[in-house]
Formats: structure tokens, sequence, C-alpha cells
């Protein structure tokens, strides 16, 4: 009894300590709004940490933020969760930062967390994958999700010559945006041009290396008519391209989808995939940097037909998007083998 | 008779135990904190701070307990996913909020209740296999619930759980103390908790003394699907939606906070205590890292340090002076 | 009674006596209904494909055999894979000429170095495994970012020799099932026929006796864990050049799998006992799930309960079975 006495007597002791020295410090910062040397703030939060595309766009924003004369904070988790995102817009809130821009890693989990920090004052946009209208005051999309589902079925209809069976290797079934892009593929398909192709599974990598091999050879053992496959994720692609190169199914099964180039580079090359198409990562962190900016003077409020200027990309307008809004970067980008060679060194 | 084994009170045995240990470091830590950025010793967000990291902490009640006891629960990770999944999913279909509430307490107990049942009716298997196992078909059965989809829109007052205030202190945090209570008195204050205790020490001996050690093994583990399901209940609210993938890899987070704690997985020792100060020091930790904004790898490697220093530096001093002595037994205490 | 069947009963006697028998009949009964649901299933092909995307897994599996013995667990080894595969792609991306060999000698090096370090810390810093190997594990992941500067190392930055190491085959066999063998062959004559290899089974079963006995505890604990850590290093390697990619998260959670093909295989995770017989069967298990569920026709989300309800019933199937197994054994001791 004396020593659970003793512990609590010290614990409160501890908490008091901190709570007593809390009030000196904040009574002297509470005037401050936060920016150090009148620098303002802005915030990148990527899905998670050494992936080399979020490491450009980060890049990007930065530049942007930098070539803007403020200071440039880049988050990322060590895992691609809602939770571990949750927590670090948390941190960014108390760091009063000016603005925050997401890749989320779920469209919903991230709504509480981040109308807390509209709450606050600072200024929440998206860009990549998105976060729902609620959370966000614009998102900055790549390119439109009917453009990358419809350009993907038309590679893949002209790899094939039109007729045959083809499959989709997806991420994880909980994708958002593989899941969008999925939908317009399949919506592309109701077309009459395309009733000679036959969707027969979408497969999930879960963006695993290993799991994407197994679904990959899965598939070309459960469909061997398959005539192509599409591949919307970076990890998909490559295993794909692995596991069509060492089986020597270079011309009999064809193979696109989104890809980095660095990764693609040895599979485009040889010729197991045609062509593929992603888009700058650099580009979209670079005018999701503008927009932030654009956000926090105010020239923008987030709503359509809002416009600013986003640096060498030029005006950019704001377009619809659902119940919200949001801002395009372009349209994808076709890495094939005239090209590749350059890429491969810059992602 | 039982003065015996009674060590006379030592202002040096009292100090020189683990959770002191874990004090001081917390109290290093914030040091640490409040030198490297501005805006960390602020009530305000120190206060918000405890909000991110103590929906899993939960579930370190009821895990000391199983590791005392020699056992492991690797699937409460899983039953929060189901529990929450269950619960969003009747919702959507129609079910009152508060009755969806009771049921994802329900699912949580019913996922304990099968974690503890196979681990008593099959002995031969450890709980690590069992929970493993269930582990993957807790998550599984979440996924074909929601599939890819999510679900949510809850009503305003179930907000309130993850982000309320009552008299400015978060909710949670409330909850959390009087949690912390409660089971602290169970485990060190109950005869239920000192036979948690005597079954981890030595699990035959207890069987033989007439102390019922399979229900004693249910009841802990259903504890840890109760406190899983009530650790969904706060995430949800965090997040306002779920998925099936949500709390991955919450159990090791959990783990990592128990050890830390002092308790043993050679089973039979730990206080409550020390899981809860390790909690805040492992919580505060991430946070006043995270204000400087730095890099996970760097994170990583810190938080794998501390745990790694923290209990190697008490063992490497004694070690030193006990080499010569032959390895102490009870016994011995009753001889001289 | 059973003795005085002479010949006939001997067959029946022997798979009585195995007690993985019921883990065996599980596997048979398994390939049966996926066969049924696809009959791509037992092919050659598949086959092939299946058993050279477990070695790696089988591999590791030695190694977590060895440590789960000694009553301890190893959470890093996954972390262990991702470093040494990263630094021996970044190597070899820097210096193509590298003969392939010295490339898995690199990657094992480093997994030596660091089962080194975590054996240090376990039996001289007192640690506790759990504690030290999930420490290590961040420590080892962070490491990983660390050194990839966040890049990842691709296919066309590493060497076709390099690569050939998994895809090339000798004598017709593929390379990485030849070399998954060769460690079972080494090890089975380890642990069955060398004194070290019995001292870690004493040391896990009785940690007491065995000091008492003379064996110097410390030491096997630090020599377990240095094994771990160099099986570790090699699967990295040999992931790295399988599929052609290092990445920073790679094999990130893998140890569960390696723990659940061990504990599958029967190795107890109190220590103590384990078979190599055991663990080939837990991995060829694991194995055939991961290449098996997508072949029959479910839906992908039905994939991870099938998966936890496939190891669950095995695993439960073969207590019962094992009771059988070890009554049978007892009523033969009756004279």
């Amino acid at each position: 009894m004396k020593k659970l006495f003793l512990g609590f007597l010290s614990i409160f002791l501890v908490f008091s300590m901190l709570a007593a020295c809390s009030q000196t410090s904040s009574n002297e910062g509470s005037g401050d709004s936060g920016s150090k040397d009148g620098k303002k703030r802005f915030a990148i939060v990527f899905k998670n940490t050494g992936n080399p595309y979020g490491e450009k766009q980060m890049d990007g924003f930065k530049q942007a933020i930098e070539a803007l004369g403020h200071e440039a904070i880049l988050k990322a988790p060590d895992q691609p969760t809602a939770e571990a995102q949750i927590q670090m817009i948390e941190e960014l809130i108390s760091q009063k930062v000016d603005s925050i821009a997401i890749v989320g890693n779920d469209p919903d989990a991230l709504q509480p967390a981040l109308k807390k920090a509209m709450d606050q004052g600072i200024k929440v946009l998206s860009l990549d994958s998105a976060v729902n209208a609620q959370s966000r005051m614009v998102h900055v999309n790549q390119a439109d999700p009917v453009a990358i589902g419809r350009v993907q079925i038309e590679a893949i209809s002209e790899m094939i010559g039109g007729k045959g069976q083809i499959a989709v290797l997806s991420a994880t079934s909980q994708a958002t945006n593989q899941n969008a892009w999925i939908e317009q593929m399949k919506e592309t398909l109701k077309d009459p041009k395309y009733k000679d192709i036959e969707l027969v599974k979408v497969a999930y990598g879960d963006d695993l290396r290993d799991k994407s091999v197994s679904e990959t050879e899965a598939l070309l053992k459960s469909y061997p008519d398959l005539k192509g496959i599409i591949a919307p994720t970076t990890v998909g692609i490559a295993a794909a391209g692995k596991v069509l190169t060492d089986k020597g199914l270079k011309d009999k099964v064809h193979l696109t989808g989104l890809g980095l180039p660095s990764e693609m580079a040895e599979y485009i090359e040889s010729g197991v995939c045609d062509w593929m198409y992603l888009w700058n990562p650099i580009d979209v962190g670079y005018l999701a940097g503008y927009a932030a900016d654009a956000l926090v003077n105010e020239t923008i409020t987030g709503k359509v037909g809002d416009k600013f200027s986003a640096g060498d990309l030029g005006e950019k307008e704001i377009v619809e998007d659902g119940d919200g809004t949001q801002i395009m970067l372009g349209d994808p980008f076709k890495f094939d083998a005239s090209n590749i060679a350059e890429w491969k060194e810059v992602y | 008779m039982d003065q015996v084994n009674k060590k006379p009170f030592s202002w040096k045995g009292f100090f020189l135990q683990w959770e002191w240990m874990l004090i001081l470091l917390f109290l290093v830590v914030n040091v640490i904190n409040t030198n490297l950025s501005p805006f960390y010793l602020d009530s305000v967000g120190l206060r918000d701070a405890t909000m991110t990291f103590l929906d899993k902490a939960f579930m370190v009640f009821p895990m000391v307990m199983i590791m005392i006891l020699r056992d492991i629960d690797i699937s409460v990770s899983s039953t929060v996913a189901l529990a929450s999944v269950v619960m969003a999913h009747l919702y959507t279909l129609g079910v009152p909020m508060e009755l969806a509430v009771v049921i994802c307490l329900a699912v949580g107990a019913v996922c304990g209740l099968i974690n503890g049942l196979l681990i008593v009716r099959f002995k031969e298997l450890s709980a690590v296999i069992v929970t493993l196992s269930t582990m993957i078909i807790y998550r599984g059965i979440a996924y074909i619930i929601l599939e890819d989809q999510s679900a949510g829109s809850f009503p305003e007052w179930f907000g309130f759980l993850g982000w309320g205030y009552i008299g400015g202190v978060p909710f949670i945090l409330i909850a959390f103390v009087v949690m912390a209570v409660l089971f602290g008195l169970l485990l060190h204050k109950t005869t239920f908790g000192r036979r948690i205790y005597a079954i981890g020490n030595n699990p035959t001996a207890s069987r033989f003394s007439g102390v019922q050690v399979d229900k004693i093994k249910i009841i802990v583990f259903m504890l840890a699907g109760v406190m899983a399901a009530i650790t969904a209940l706060f995430l949800t609210s965090r997040m306002g939606s779920t998925r099936p993938n949500v709390a991955l890899g919450y159990e090791l987070d959990v783990i990592a906070m128990v050890v830390l704690g002092g308790i043993s997985t050679a089973g039979g020792k730990g206080k409550m205590i020390g899981a809860i100060i390790a909690v805040f020091l492992i919580g505060f930790l991430r946070y006043g890292l995270g204000l400087i904004n730095m890099p996970a790898q760097v994170l990583m490697i810190i938080i794998g340090l501390l745990l790694i220093v923290a209990v190697m530096v008490p063992n490497l001093k004694p070690k030193a002076k006990a080499k010569g002595k032959p390895p102490k037994s009870q016994d011995q205490q009753i001889a001289g | 009674m059973t003795a005085n069947n002479g010949q006939k009963g001997t067959l029946i006697e022997n798979i009585a006596k195995f007690r993985e028998v019921g883990l065996l009949g599980f596997i048979i009964l398994l390939s049966v209904v996926i066969q049924w649901r696809n009959s791509s299933f037992l092919t050659l092909e598949n086959i092939n494909d299946m058993i050279t995307n477990t070695a790696i897994l089988s591999i590791l599996a030695v190694g977590m055999m060895l440590v789960i013995i000694t009553r301890g667990i190893d959470l890093s080894i996954g972390a262990t894979l991702a470093l040494s595969g990263m630094i021996a792609a970044l190597t070899v991306g820097a210096f193509p000429n590298l003969n392939p060999i010295l490339a898995v000698l690199l990657g094992t090096l480093v997994g030596l170095v660091s089962g080194v370090i975590l054996g240090a810390i376990i039996s001289k810093g007192g640690v506790l495994p759990i504690i030290a190997t999930l420490g290590m594990m961040y420590i080892f992941r962070g490491l990983t970012f660390m050194v990839s500067g966040g890049q990842w190392v691709s296919a066309h930055q590493m060497p076709d020799s390099f690569k050939g190491i998994a895809t090339g085959s000798f004598l017709g066999i593929n390379n990485l099932i030849l070399i998954a063998v060769l460690i079972y062959v080494a090890f089975y004559y380890f642990i069955n026929h060398t004194r070290t290899g019995r001292q870690i089974y004493a040391v896990g079963s009785n940690p007491d006796s065995a000091k008492i006995s003379g064996i110097n505890h410390d030491k096997i604990i630090w020599l377990v864990y240095t094994i771990m850590g160099g099986l570790s290093g090699l699967a990295g390697v040999l992931w790295v050049s399988k599929f052609a990619s290092a990445q920073g998260d790679t094999a990130s959670g893998y140890e569960l799998t390696v723990i659940a093909a061990c504990v599958l295989g029967g190795v107890n995770i109190a220590g103590g006992s384990g078979k190599i017989s055991g663990i080939i069967l837990g991995s060829v298990l694991i194995g055939i799930m991961n290449n098996a569920l997508p072949l029959i026709n479910v839906s992908p989300f039905w994939q991870t309960g099938i998966q936890g309800s496939i190891i669950l019933i095995a695993v439960v199937l073969n207590a019962l079975v094992k009771r059988g197994v070890d009554m049978n054994a007892l009523m033969r001791r009756r004279i």
C-alpha cells in the first residue's frame, strides 16, 4: 500500500511539474502564430517512407515552396496506414503550420483530423490519393481517372489486337486510386468497340512483390488463353514483368499499366512491356506546392473557377470533382522504348 | 510465519525498481523534447497528443496479464478490426448506434473467448500459433464483411469518444485512467490477480493447488477481446469511418509497451504501473520527435535502441557483481 | 499386441510413430481438393513454381527452428533480410562486374554480423529475445531505409549475373531449390549428428540442466542467433535476385510467416523439440496456400479468411492426431 501511494504521489508530482512548466511557456508563446523568423510553413504528408515515387513528389513540393520563399516540412510514416497519418496531422497542428498537403492512405479516415486542422485555420489540400471532399479545400489530381482508365484499355486493346482475355493486377483491395481507375476501365470496356475483349479477373497483389508474383503466376495458369495484363500499380507491373520474362511469355501475353520508369526500364527495353503510362510525380508535388501557397494567400478558396499561377506549370483553374473540387495536372504520360532511357534515371 | 519472506522496507530497494527507471527515462525524454521544439511544452498540444496514442493503449492492460501468464495474444489487432467493421456495418444496415456499440463489445468478447477456449482445450498448441491463426481468421472475416468498402457516417455523439473533452481533459484520457485504476486493482489487489502471478510462475503447482487455471485463462483472453473492442470504439471514433485494414500492426506496438514496462515473457513478473508508464514514455517520445519532423526511419532506430538499451543497462551492472555468486533462489530467504 | 503383426504392421506402425502424420495427411487432403477445383495445380510447372517460391521461406524456417528450440524467437528476420538484400543490390549496382557468388557472400556476411550483434545482446546483455529482436527489427528496418536513401534498386540497375542467381538452374533444377536442399542436408547433419547440434536441443529442453552439464549456454544462444542472421542474410540476397528489386519495406511482416511455418511443422514454442521433417511440411503447407489460393476461384476477399482457417484446422488436426500417436506410443510400451 505504501509503495502504491508513493508511486502515485511521484507521478502526480511529475505531471504537475510539467503542467507548471507548460503554463509559463504557453504564456510566453501564445501571442506568436507559430512561424519563426516570419517564414510560412507548408507541410506535405506522403503515404509511407522509402518510396521513390513519394520522394520525388515531396521534392517537387519542396522546390515550389522554397521558390516562393517559404519553409517546407516533409513527413512520411513508416507504415502506409491512416492511423499513422492522423498522428502526423496532430503533430503538424501542434506546430501551427500554415498548410497541410496530404497524400491520403484512406479517403475517409482522415476526415476528423483534417477538419480539426481546418478549424484551426490551416489550409488543407490533398494530392495524388484524394481524401473526401469534406476533409479538404481542393484536390490536386495528376490526371483524370476517366482518362487513366481509358488509356490503359486502349493500350492493351492495341497490343492484343482488339480481342482476347485480359486481367487486372491491382494493389490492395482497399486502394482508392486503383479502385477508381479499375471502375473506369470497366466503364470503358462497355463501349462496343471492345466487345471482343473480356476482363476475366481482378487480382490483388497488395503491392507486395512476392504476392504479386504468385497472383500473376496464378492468372497465367488459371487462364491459359490470357492475352493481356493491366497492372495499374508500380509494384504489380514490375512483378508481372519479371514473371513474364522468367517464363519467356514476351509476345504471348502483353503487359501495360502504370509503372515507375526506373522499375520498368528493363522490361520496356526487352519488349515484355510495349508501353506504359504514368505522370511526373515531381510536377504533382510542385503543383500542390503552388496550390497550397495560393490557398494560404487566399488567392483561391478552393471553389470552381478559381485561377492561380503555378510557376513553371503556368495558369491553373479549379474544376469540379464530385462533391468537391480539383486541379488537374494534365494527361497521363506514355513511356515506351523511345524515351525510357532518358526517364529511367529521373525516377 | 508469513513474516519470514518479507524483506524490511528499504529506500534503496524501492527506488532501484524497474518502474522508477521508467519514470526517470520519461523525465529524460520530456526534457529532451522540450529542448528540441518550442511547441512541445504546450498543455493543449500535450493533451491532444495523448489522444493519438491512447487508443491502442487500452489493450495493454489485459496483455500485461496474458504475458504474466506466459502466454501472448497477437490477434488483438484483428479483433479491433473485426469489432469495428461489424459495428459500422450493422449501423449502415440500420441498427441504432447504441446497440451497435454494445455489439462491438460483444464481438470483442467472443473473439477473446474463442482464443481462450482454443488455448485451454488444446494444450499442445501454444498461444502463439492459436492467436496467429485467429489473427488471420478474424481479419479475414472483416474483409469478407466489408470487402473494399469503407463504412462510416456515424452520429455526432460517437465522435465525442475520440475527440471530446470533459472539463478540458480528453475523454479518452479519463477513460484510460479509469481503466488503469480498475486493472491495476484487479491485478495487484485481488485474489484473481495473485492467481495470475501464481500461474505465471508455476502453472503445474498452481493447478495442483486448486487454482482454476483454465477458467482464469479464458477470462483473461476475454478481457483482451473486450479491451480490443474498446480500442475499436475509440479508433473508429478518431477516424470517423472504418475499413477491414484498420489497426494493422497494433499488436507489435502493444507488445513493445508491455515489455518495456518490465513484464517478462518468461512469466510471473511485472507490474501494471510499469506498462502504463511505458505507454506514455513511448507515446510522448514519438510525439516529441514528430514535432521536429524527424524522418520515420530515424525514429524507428531510436525506438528500437530505446527498447534494447532500456532493458540491457540495468542487466549489465548487477551481472558483473553477481558473477562470483551462486544463483539466488527463493529457498535461500527462508534458510537465512 | 501390435508387435505380433510382424512385417505387415511395420509400415502402419511407422506412419503411426511419425508425429507429423496429421499435417502430412492434411496437406495431401488439401492438394486433392485444390486439384479438383483447378486441374493446373498438380502440373510440373506449377509445382516447380511453388517450390521455387517456397525455397526462401524454407531456408529461413531452418534458422527459426533452431531459435525456437532454444526457447527464443526472432522477430527481426524480415528486416535483416531487407537490409542485406538492399546492401547486396546496391553493391552489384555500383560494381556490375562483381562475381555473383561474392554478392551472395556479402549478403550472408551482413546477416551474420546482424546475428552476432543480436546474439550478444541476448546472451551477454541478458535481454529477452522478444524485446531484443523487436528492437533490432526497428533498427534494421530504419537502417535499410537510410542505406537505400529512400530509393529502390530496380531491375535495370542489376547485372544479369546477379539476377541469374535466382533464375538460373544447375542440372535442370532451379538454383534456389538447390541452395535450399544443400542447406537442409547440411543442417540435418549438424542438428542430428554433431555435438553442438545436440547441445542446442539440450539448452532448449532444460537450460539449467544444460548449464550444470557443462554446456556453454551463452555460446549456444549466441550461435543460434548468428546462424539465423546468416540465413536471413542469404535469404535477402536470394529474394532481391528473385524479384529483381530491392525496396525499403521488403519482407515486412515476413517473420510471422516463418514462425507459422515452424509452428505448423511441430516445433514446440516452449522449446526443446523440433524436426527438420516437420518444418519441411510446414513450409510446404504455407507454400501451397500462397500458390493455390489464387488458383481456386474464390473471391479475393475470402483469401485471408481461408488462409487463417487452413492454418487453424491444420494445427488442431495435427494436435488431435498427435494425441492418438502419443497414446499409441504409450500403449506400445506395455510389455
